[in-house]
């Protein structure tokens, strides 16, 4: 020990396999079953009373459902969120006094038209979740992503908070719902009068042939499969939103588990997604004002998870996504997991490490979380992290662009000037205005400057002027914006305009935050 | 020399598909000299029953990181992993935990 030239890896790995003990570390008498993470293994009985009560000690920690509201569970049938489905069955169902006081729903959003799966697969993976919902008698919608194509553009709106209530009133509300108590037990069958209509739409409304044809391709106008991936990532939240505001849910609950969430912590860094870390990877995300996503699985790691679903039989129904069988190298997401799954087979505390450090994470720009829908981005509904001063990173690479693309350099050097001295007199209402004009020059000198595509140089700036530095990475691989849906081109037509007459009736404002 | 040993093995988490989407298979390892053990098992696996893309199931002489493995229905950590000796009727269980399979 301690030489200098000694090779401890293998010494070290050595010893740890037999201080593993084979008796459960909390009751000391069943044999273990499960190993936590290095030296923690629990027999079968201790690791079903640890995982269940995580979930409720992460639910009564936060305090952010309240007793009655309706929360609207996303399941996407893999194993983490089903697990979630069966936490949430057994923690209302046991009569215990730690009871969860909400009203779960279940939402399924069916991906398959965007992975090319042909109907009678799509229909039979519906059946199947069907067959499982059915079995929590919860209300489920069972939605197909091509609705995401005739979304209103409310949708990209955030509503007024619903529920800004400090703590205190949070205890209030539980002590006036223990009060009533006797109208518990009415809540359940009052469930099951809903379900019966719900469960009629549920079962995988009609999609037209055309709606399939145009989701593939948007999803084919995009190059890479990274840009693929979060481009879904993004219409997915959009549905997601949408069906909670629309069968009246207040809180949307998301499965992602703690290794999920250190990979997307890792790939949102190398996405450029840095700003929205917090709300990406946090406990709640407030972004969409009126509905609160959470992640109340956010504690337990995939291996907890694959071990709880396998002994206590909680069905799960394997769902092939754009990233089956890819190899490790197929996109920054694939890559990500591979790095950090990897690391973790070595050092057991990967995965816990990066994740505390999400939850250290705060945004600088925090106080303007009010700011009005003009100053988020159209995608992902973040604050803009591009209205940023002139000597910033951010602009540096825009510079730089635009110089690169453009032919005529005497052309740019004027533009640039130009540009240069508007920005400090915008850049007291959110600086989107100045952004915005900025891109719309460059479209103008691209086109000016004999670009082959006049018509792609000027859609494309304007959109991407509306968003956040990670979403026009997303944009930039796309071949034409022209598939979106139409209610991210129609929000992103409204809020142009507003930019513009704002420009228009500069003069005349005052100097304030309100438009 | 060592009996055959006839065991169960269980794929799933999307690591099925390696193997035609069939989850669950009974095979029976020949009898050879040395007694079995989970090293030679996943060998024996890639020969034998692995239809494609032998690199998102194995990795060196182990599993891919990602690929949690049970002996019958506990931890392989706790069993010695590689090491175990594989016995009749033991039931090995192989979960993909990585997203999309």
């Amino acid at each position: 020990m301690c030489q200098v030239d000694e090779v401890y890896s293998d010494h070290l790995e050595r010893a740890a396999v037999p201080s593993v003990s084979k008796k459960c570390l909390k009751c000391k008498e069943a044999a273990a079953a499960v190993v936590i993470r290095a030296g923690h293994s629990y027999c079968r009985g201790c690791f079903r009373e640890y995982f269940i009560h995580k979930f409720r000690a992460m639910l009564g920690k936060n305090r952010i459902i309240f007793p009655a509201e309706k929360v609207l569970l996303a399941v996407s049938g893999g194993p983490s969120s089903c697990s979630m489905l069966s936490l949430v069955q057994e923690g209302l169902s046991q009569s215990a006094h730690k009871k969860l006081r909400f009203l779960p729903g279940i939402v399924y959003i069916d991906e398959g038209g965007a992975i090319s799966q042909s109907m009678e697969e799509r229909q039979r993976i519906v059946a199947e979740l069907q067959a499982v919902f059915k079995g929590t008698g919860f209300p489920f919608h069972i939605v197909p992503l091509e609705q995401v194509l005739d979304l209103p553009s409310s949708v990209l709106v955030t509503g007024p908070p619903t529920s800004d209530q400090p703590a205190s009133a949070y205890k209030a509300a539980v002590d006036h719902f223990i009060q009533n108590n006797s109208s518990i037990f009415s809540a359940p069958p009052d469930q099951e009068e809903t379900s019966p209509p719900s469960q009629k739409e549920t079962s995988l409304p009609d999609i037209q042939e055309s709606r399939v044809h145009l989701l593939q391709q948007l999803i084919g106008s995009v190059k890479t499969l990274t840009a693929k991936a979060d481009l879904l990532n993004i219409l997915r939240q959009h549905l997601l939103v949408h069906t909670a505001r629309a069968e009246g849910y207040s809180k949307l609950m998301l499965g992602d588990s703690c290794t999920r969430l250190a990979v997307k912590l890792l790939t949102s860094v190398s996405l450029g997604r840095g700003a929205q870390l917090p709300q990406d990877t946090g406990f709640s995300d407030p972004r969409y004002g009126d509905i609160t996503l959470m992640r109340p699985m956010r504690d337990y790691s995939s291996k907890e998870i694959a071990f709880y679903n396998h002994m206590f039989k909680v069905p799960s129904v394997f769902i092939p996504s754009l990233e089956t069988k890819t190899t490790d190298k197929a996109s920054i997401q694939r890559l990500t997991e591979g790095f950090v799954t990897k690391l973790q087979a070595d050092f057991p505390h990967t995965v816990s490490a990066i994740y505390r450090t999400s939850e250290k994470l705060q945004t600088a720009f925090r106080s303007s979380s009010t700011a009005d829908s003009s100053g988020r981005c159209l995608f992902c509904m973040c604050i803009l992290d591009t209205a940023v001063e002139s000597a910033s990173a951010f602009n540096m690479t825009l510079i730089s662009e635009q110089l690169s693309q453009t032919k005529a350099a005497g052309n740019t050097k004027a533009e640039l000037q130009q540009q240069s001295p508007a920005e400090p007199e915008s850049s007291a209402p959110a600086g989107q205005c100045c952004s915005s004009g900025g891109g719309e020059d460059c479209g103008r000198a691209a086109g000016g400057g004999g670009c082959c595509s006049t018509d792609k140089a000027t859609e494309t700036p304007n959109l991407r002027s509306l968003l956040c530095y990670s979403c026009q990475l997303t944009i930039k691989d796309m071949s034409s914006v022209d598939h979106l849906p139409l209610y991210i081109l129609s929000e992103a037509q409204r809020r142009q305009r507003r930019s513009q007459m704002r420009e228009e009736i500069s003069e005349f404002l005052l100097d304030g935050e309100d438009d | 020399m060592a009996a055959p040993v006839s065991i169960q093995l269980e794929f799933g988490g999307g690591a099925e598909l390696l193997f035609d989407g069939v989850k669950k298979h009974h095979v029976t390892l020949p009898s050879q000299s040395e007694p079995w053990d989970v090293k030679q098992l996943l060998v024996w696996i890639q020969r034998n029953l692995l239809k494609e893309r032998p690199e998102l199931f194995v990795q060196g002489d182990s599993v891919r990181p990602g690929i949690l493995v049970l002996i019958n229905d506990a931890d392989w950590e706790l069993m010695g992993e590689l090491d175990y000796q594989l016995q009749d009727q033991d039931n090995v269980v192989f979960i993909s935990t990585l997203h999309g399979g």
